[in-house]
């Protein structure tokens, strides 16, 4: 890496704490809503630099994209005395108390990157790649090594819906707040892509760069926009509601498979080498499947109706 | 320096003049609706003429049509998004600028 490298690297390295700042102390809640996504943006090409796609993609369409488009809705549905008042609490925050906190978290985490040992786990993942079923380190990782980790963060996902869900109704109305005709065509022509491209992170996770939580989030970004172009969705109720359970499709099927292995005499999520790749393709398709649906069912903001039609205003 | 060097130089450091003329109407002008007839514009030439360049730079007719598709995606993205700006507008009652 040359000196304009070190620049560019320089760059986005103060652009990302400037961002940071912005958006905790911007004097507006939609400016800070822009510059967290922004540094979402910016972030993603900071793990572009640091050689870790994976992350990237997690990064541009998580941090980036569904948690922007969560925080633009909800920013949405502020009345603007609100978020008003909320401003002058912004503005007036202790500076004494961030700073120095701030100070002391960046020196915390420098000195846990002096210690870490230097080459990190790379060696050993790499020792053991050859058993794991898969050829790309991260999905490795991710669906067997540390599978534990991932069951916990789908299960996090859907305490999150739960939650929102029983907080009450959806605030969606029954059809689009902002009527234009390039918004259902947008969604005609461009939803075929998002499953495309869904299917194709998923499939590429066993080999390069990809796997269910990039998929799920590129599918779950493609339904928020046939929500927005007016789609709605049916997850409850009798006749659709039984589709809601594939919500927690991706968790049932990870728990089953780490208690289907024990009885073949195996330890919990210690997958036959022999089938492991087949079982990471089918946890990948479940937990894609699964994520895409609990990212949009979080942006609905709470229960969708029976019945879209006839419900009574919230 | 090869011939396919110069191009996409060229066509790269002419995007990112669009790119900048782009923001300096959204910096520069009065309201929302001028605003919106400078940026978008001049942001989907100047993508496309940076994704051209570095497509023709890098040699590869794969990886040029790879980035032409980023391109095409972001000029229906860029459209519909400043149609729905516009109408958003439009319907908070914000007058276009000398109306």
């Amino acid at each position: 890496m040359g000196a304009p490298g070190l620049a560019f690297d320089g760059i986005l390295g103060a652009a990302l704490l400037w961002t940071a700042w912005q958006a905790i102390h911007a004097a507006g809640l939609f400016r800070a809503v822009v510059s967290f996504m922004v540094f979402g943006l910016l972030m993603a090409l900071a793990w572009v630099r640091l050689e870790a796609p994976d992350i990237a993609l997690a990064e541009a369409a998580i941090g980036a994209g569904i948690t922007g488009a969560l925080l633009l809705s909800a920013l949405g549905r502020l009345d603007w005395e609100a978020g008003r008042a909320t401003d002058e609490c912004l503005r007036g925050r202790d500076r004494a108390f961030w700073v120095p906190t701030g100070l002391l978290l960046l020196a915390g985490l420098g000195g846990a990157a002096w210690l870490l040992p230097a080459p990190g786990l790379g060696e050993p993942v790499a020792a053991e790649l050859g058993r794991s079923g898969v050829e790309n380190p991260v999905t490795a990782v991710l669906l067997n090594f540390r599978a534990w980790d991932t069951l916990l963060e789908i299960a996090i996902l859907l305490l999150g819906v739960v939650a929102l869900w029983s907080l009450g109704p959806t605030p969606w109305p029954s059809s689009p707040e902002l009527v234009s005709p390039a918004l259902p065509m947008l969604g005609r022509v461009l939803f075929p892509a998002f499953v495309l491209v869904s299917a194709y992170l998923l499939w590429r996770g066993s080999h390069a760069p990809g796997g269910a939580f990039p998929a799920g989030a590129v599918m779950g970004a493609g339904g928020v926009l046939m929500l927005m172009a007016g789609a709605r969705p049916w997850l409850s109720g009798d006749v659709h509601g039984p589709w809601r359970w594939a919500l927690a499709l991706g968790m049932v099927a990870m728990l089953g498979v780490a208690f289907a292995v024990m009885t073949g005499g195996h330890g919990f999520f210690e997958y036959p080498v022999e089938l492991a790749g087949r079982l990471i393709l089918l946890l990948e398709l479940a937990a894609g499947l699964s994520i895409a649906l609990l990212l949009f069912a979080l942006y609905l903001g709470g229960e969708p109706p029976a019945d879209w039609e006839t419900r009574r205003p919230a | 320096m090869s011939l396919t060097g110069v191009i996409g130089g060229i066509l790269t450091v002419g995007g990112v003049l669009f790119l900048l003329l782009g923001t300096l109407g959204l910096l520069r002008f009065p309201d929302v609706y001028t605003r919106l007839h400078a940026q978008p514009k001049a942001d989907n030439i100047g993508l496309g003429m940076i994704c051209l360049g570095l497509g023709v730079y890098s040699g590869s007719l794969s990886l040029t049509l790879k980035l032409l598709l980023v391109w095409l995606l972001m000029l229906v993205a860029t459209a519909v998004g400043a149609g729905l700006i516009a109408r958003a507008a439009l319907r908070r009652g914000i007058r276009p600028w000398g109306l």
